[in-house]
Formats: C-alpha cells, sequence, structure tokens
C-alpha cells in the first residue's frame, strides 16, 4: 500500500480545502439532477410567461351567455354590436352549467321588460363585466350620458399585473430555494446516514454547514439574474432601484430563509417529516404574502399576522425597490425583520441540531 | 505493557425506551491486531462499534481511543481513525474520485484520491457516479473513504455482509495489507469465516456481553476437540429415542461433547479416526439406517451454539 505519512513528505503537496470540496460536492450534486434545475431555474421562468400571457394588459373580452327567451336576440345583437364581447344564447341550464366550468363571466336573463344579471361577484372581475354589459344594454334601450367620457388603458411597463408579479416571483423563490437547499437537503443526508458518517471525520461542523448556505446563495445568483432579465426582456420590465441595494435585500431574504429551512430540518429524520414541515411553512406565505395577488386583499385582522410572515416582509421589500425605486434605507422594516427571523432560525436550528 | 488501541471497561447502553443494547462490556484492542466483535445480529456489536468511534454516547462506563477519551480531545482521535458505517449511502452523483477527494480534504494528512482508488482496485470507476456502482464496489469505496486519511485505527461495521465472493475476497485482502503495516483494526461480523480468516482475537457478543474471547484457534480449542462429527439414524419404529445413548457417545475415544438436536447428533472429537470405526461398529448392530454423516474442521460457529445453544444467523429469538 503506498501511503505518504508525516514523516515522509510526498514529492508533490497537494493541499485540501474542506470547506471548498465540501461547496464543490454541493455544486455537483445540484447541477447533476435535473429536477432541481427545472424548479429554480426553468419553472419560475414558465409561470412568468404563463401568467405573463393570461394576465396581459388591454382590454380583456366578456363572455356573456344570453339565456335563450323572446327578449334574447335583441339583447345579444346590442351588446355583438360593440367591441369587446363574446355573446351565446343557450338555454338557462346550460348558461349555469358553462358559468360554473368557468367558461362565461356573466348570465344574462330577459325578464319582465328587462334583464337579470347572474354572477358571483368574488369572481375577479365579475363587477366589471356587470358594468359593461349593463352599460350596453341600457344604452340600447335609450338611456344617454350625462357627462362624456374617455377611457385611456395604461399599458406602459411600470404598473402592469407582470411587473407587480416578477418580485413575488423572486421572493418565492428564495423561500423555495432556502427550505429546499436547506431543508430537504439536510434531512436527505440524515436519512441516508451520511450525515452521521461526515461527523465521523475530522470535518467541522461550521464548514459543513457553511457550505450548504454558501452553495444555496451560489445557486441564487443565476436564478434571480434569470427572473430579472427574461422579466426585462420579455416584458419591459425596468428596474427602478439601485441594483446593488436589490441584491442586498436579496441576500439577507436569501440567509432568513436558508436559516428557516435549517430550523425546520434540525431534527427530523424522515423525508416525510420535513416535507410534511416545509409545506407547514411555505403554504400560509404562498397564499397570504402577496406572490400572485396582493396580501392587501386579507381583512384588516389578519394583516398583522400577514405582515408579519417573512415572505410578505421581503416581497414588499423587493416591490419597494425594483417597482417604487425606495432606497434600501427606506426599505429598513423588511431588512430588520428578515434579520431578526434569521438571526433567531439560526440560533434555534443550530441548538437543536440532530448530528447522528 | 501491551501498548493498547482501543480500552473500553464495563461499557453499557441503554436506548431511550429502556432498551439495553450493551450491559458491561470490557474490550481490549491491542495496537496492530485485528480484532472481530463476532455475534448475532441484535447482540448490541453496532451499538458498541458506534459508542466507541464516538458517535453514540455510552450510558455508562469508560472507553479510550488511541490513549485519548471521548469529550477531550475529539479531533485528535477523529484525524487517527477511519471508519466505516454499517450503512452509508454516499452522494450517488459524485463520481469515485470526487467522493474520495471530498473525505480526503477532511483530513489534515493521508493517501491522494487516486491511491485510495488503486487501494480498493477501481481504477477503471474512478470517473463512475457513486450511483453506477454495484454494491460491492460501493461498499469497496466506503471502506476507501475510511483509509484516506491514513489511519492508524480502523473500525468497520460489517464490511462484507450481503456481498459477492469476490468482493468480500477483495475487502479481506485490503485489510490484510493495513494490518500488516502495524495498524489496528476492529472488525464487526456475522460471519465465523470471516472472524477465522482475517481476525487475531475474537469476542464473541451475545446479549450485549462478551461471552468468550480469545484467538479464532483457542476459542475452537476451547471445545475440547477439533472436528464436528455429525450423523443422523432413520430409527425404524421408534423414532422418539435415541439410537445410542448418549452416555455411551460420550465414552467413545477422543469424544468432549454431545449435542442431540432431534435426530441430529453432533460429536465434537479430537481424533476422528478413532471414533468412527467404533461408531460405524455400533451403528451396524440393530439401532437403525445412518441416513448422514460428515466430518468437519471446528467452527467459530460452534463455539457460538456451544456457548449460547443457538446458531448465530437465529438472531436474538431464544
Amino acid at each position: 500500500m503506498t501511503v505518504t505519512r508525516p514523516d515522509e513528505p510526498p514529492s508533490t503537496i497537494v493541499k485540501y480545502y474542506p470547506l471548498k470540496e465540501l461547496i464543490v460536492a454541493r455544486a455537483k450534486e445540484f447541477f447533476r439532477e435535473p429536477e432541481a434545475i427545472f424548479w429554480v431555474y426553468v419553472f419560475p421562468v414558465l409561470l412568468m410567461f404563463g401568467l405573463g400571457v393570461a394576465f396581459r394588459g388591454g382590454e380583456v373580452e366578456v363572455h356573456v351567455d344570453v339565456v335563450a327567451g323572446s327578449e334574447a336576440d335583441t339583447a345579444a345583437r346590442s351588446l355583438k354590436s360593440v367591441d369587446g364581447f363574446r355573446v351565446e344564447v343557450v338555454a338557462i341550464e346550460e348558461a349555469r352549467a358553462r358559468y360554473a366550468a368557468g367558461k362565461v363571466d356573466i348570465i344574462v336573463e330577459p325578464s319582465r321588460g328587462g334583464y337579470r344579471y347572474l354572477y358571483d361577484a368574488s369572481r375577479t372581475g365579475a363587477e366589471a363585466a356587470k358594468i359593461r354589459v349593463n352599460d350596453v344594454l341600457q344604452a340600447a334601450a335609450g338611456r344617454e350620458d350625462r357627462i362624456s367620457s374617455t377611457s385611456d388603458l395604461i399599458t406602459e411597463p411600470g404598473s402592469r399585473y407582470i411587473d407587480w408579479l416578477i418580485p413575488g416571483l423572486m421572493g418565492m423563490n428564495i423561500m423555495g430555494g432556502g427550505l429546499w437547499g436547506l431543508g430537504f437537503v439536510t434531512v436527505d443526508l440524515r436519512v441516508r446516514k451520511l450525515l452521521k458518517r461526515y461527523v465521523a471525520t475530522p470535518m467541522r461542523r461550521s464548514d459543513f454547514l457553511l457550505a450548504l448556505m454558501s452553495s444555496r446563495l451560489f445557486f441564487l445568483v443565476p436564478e434571480m439574474v434569470l427572473i430579472i432579465a427574461v422579466g426585462h426582456y420579455a416584458f419591459g420590465l425596468e428596474v427602478q432601484g439601485n441594483l446593488v441595494a436589490v441584491a442586498a435585500l436579496i441576500l439577507v431574504g436569501a440567509i432568513c430563509f436558508a436559516g428557516i429551512g435549517l430550523l425546520v430540518a434540525c431534527r427530523a429524520e424522515k423525508i416525510e417529516t420535513v416535507s410534511g414541515l416545509m409545506n407547514l411553512v411555505m403554504l400560509p406565505m404562498w397564499l397570504l404574502s402577496g406572490i400572485f395577488f396582493s396580501s392587501e386583499r386579507f381583512p384588516e385582522s389578519m394583516q398583522p399576522f400577514v405582515q408579519a410572515l417573512p415572505l410578505t416582509q421581503l416581497n414588499n421589500g423587493l416591490r419597494g425597490l425594483i417597482l417604487e425605486g425606495s432606497s434600501l434605507t427606506e426599505q429598513w422594516m423588511p431588512l430588520l425583520l428578515l434579520s431578526g427571523y434569521g438571526v433567531l432560525a439560526f440560533f434555534l436550528a443550530l441548538t437543536w441540531f440532530k448530528w447522528k | 505493557m501491551i501498548d493498547l488501541a482501543i480500552r473500553c471497561k464495563n461499557l453499557t447502553k441503554v436506548y431511550p425506551g429502556g432498551v439495553s443494547a450493551v450491559s458491561g462490556l470490557d474490550l481490549e484492542v491491542r495496537t496492530g491486531e485485528c480484532f472481530g466483535l463476532l455475534g448475532p445480529n441484535g447482540a448490541g456489536k453496532t451499538t458498541t462499534i458506534e459508542v466507541l468511534e464516538g458517535i453514540l454516547k455510552p450510558t455508562s462506563g469508560q472507553v479510550e481511543i488511541l490513549g485519548h477519551t471521548w469529550g477531550n480531545g475529539d479531533r485528535a482521535i477523529r484525524e487517527r481513525i477511519g471508519i466505516s458505517l454499517q450503512e452509508t449511502r454516499l452522494s450517488e452523483k459524485l463520481t469515485v474520485r470526487e467522493t474520495l477527494k471530498l473525505f480526503r480534504s477532511f483530513y489534515p494528512t493521508g493517501i491522494s484520491p487516486e491511491e485510495g482508488i488503486e487501494l480498493i482496485s477501481l481504477s477503471e470507476k474512478t470517473n463512475a457516479r457513486v450511483g453506477k456502482l454495484s454494491g460491492g464496489q460501493r461498499q469497496r469505496l466506503a471502506v476507501a473513504c475510511a483509509l484516506v486519511g491514513n489511519p492508524a485505527l480502523l473500525f468497520l461495521d460489517e464490511p462484507t455482509t450481503g456481498l459477492d465472493p469476490q468482493s468480500r475476497r477483495k475487502i479481506w485482502d485490503l485489510l490484510r495489507r493495513f494490518r500488516s503495516e502495524g495498524h489496528t483494526v476492529l472488525l464487526t461480523t456475522h460471519y465465523m469465516d470471516e472472524a477465522e480468516r482475517l481476525c487475531d482475537r475474537v469476542a464473541v457478543v451475545d446479549h450485549g456481553k462478551v461471552i468468550a474471547l480469545g484467538s479464532p484457534n483457542e476459542l475452537i480449542a476451547s471445545l475440547g476437540g477439533e472436528h464436528m462429527i455429525e450423523f443422523s439414524v432413520a430409527n425404524g419404529s421408534s423414532s422418539s429415542s435415541a439410537p445410542i445413548p448418549e452416555s455411551e457417545l460420550r465414552s467413545l475415544p477422543g469424544v468432549s461433547a454431545v449435542r442431540v438436536d432431534g435426530v441430529e447428533i453432533t460429536l465434537t472429537a479430537s481424533e476422528p479416526h478413532l471414533v468412527l470405526p467404533r461408531l460405524l461398529e455400533r451403528l451396524g448392530g440393530n439401532s437403525g439406517e445412518l441416513t448422514r454423516l460428515s466430518i468437519r474442521h471446528t467452527s467459530l460457529e460452534d463455539v457460538f451454539v456451544e456457548l449460547t445453544g443457538r446458531h448465530l444467523r437465529d438472531g436474538d429469538t431464544s
């Protein structure tokens, strides 16, 4: 066996750096996992395109079902004579079925010389559809506007849905990456007894945790650059604030969610356990923290809770910097809260962490 | 005074829930020897070795590894020991070379990843991912991970369980070479042939205690004979009564022990050439038809059976 001993120095001395090797190993594992690449890099871009196209600006066509009957043709003709409506005349049962399936926005039923509108006011855009249908039908029946009005639709970059969505997607990815990249990966290592095997070597535990952390931050760079770049070149997103400030907030957010990921994983010994815990942590934030729709929509009584969620803070901060062009000092609240959660999560995770 | 690599006194380990895995185990492993912990599944071998490796905390007892105790000087111990756990799933996405390089980086001194690959004769798999290796190749890689830090003491928990004969032999060769350089090995196994071939000394462990200690030859000799004569007789009419009374078998020349297990009878004998003619002559009479007769060397398995009345592979069912 050719073994080099301390007293017989080998001809070429190779120095090994455990922290570097741990980061390199983690990076190789990550980039050799096609699923991870999909969820981290491809999925957010697909989501951006999907939602960007579905909620593109401009006038939205209203789908109307007119219930068949004596006045149905008059109503249908009036609606068809103006732009922006797609009209079908159908039986009431069919109209209700189509409404339930989400194929139409409103049902118009002629009744006693007038019209009855059937719609669910809580559906997005339902009120607007009703108002537009009603305006056309009233005008056709002879109503005249007392004052003249014109509409100019705002479609310039900066205030469209897609502009609002992109910082939310960034926040969502920072959260998911932290929880998967530290939480799931740590438990996977524990299940495979690899964590136990590492601890049986002279490896420094701090090197291990630092490597997980820094590799996660390293994966985040292309992720964020990709979202902003696609947002800019495909959808015309303009970052109003300072890019360095955006990067700083992303870093603080990523460290916070890495800490939460580690906390979730600190004692879990089964993949099922950590998956459950991750969903428990992420689900409320997916719903409440303003990724796809504003968290202001939730009732006043829920706001203290909603605003206390780390992802709400991160999304608020990112929107402030990217959309409103505010400075980092103006975003002191997200920075403070995210740092606080991060420190607390790391402290608890390291206190409770189960290595063996 | 003999130089000890491992000293362990009155070790106990009670798991939460009250299961006692190790109950008062003493062990002294000398520097430069290959020492085997032999016992059935559930005997407490893995718990013992993991306490010695500093992975588990003992409930009570003293453990000294290479002159240090766990809790002070852990790093000094870790840098000088190599470990292969019973079950480790190394990262499937990394190659053989990358895996060894990672483990090598944890140690201040050691061999190069390439030398490690050569040791386990996996050169043609240097750049293959761990996920593509066979079970035997993975186990060899796990042993190489234990060797890259150039350890003075190697712990191996069931290094060849479930492996094909070729992989077993490669691991045995590796351990013989390691030991021939004056290093110490502690391994657990439930294969008695492995213990007989590799180990200078063996501790037979059962119910968390050492029930016999010595070189494989000493333990086998302690049975009083080096040969086992096994035979069975189909007993015509009355199958319940033994064909030959036990006392008569015991009085055969050189027979030191008799074990009757149903129709199977086992004699421990030092000189089978004297026993056999007498036995066959006696069976030639009216005691029934001889259906089986075999003579083999006494093994550690027989030692275990003699000590516990059970077979090694029976598990912990008595």
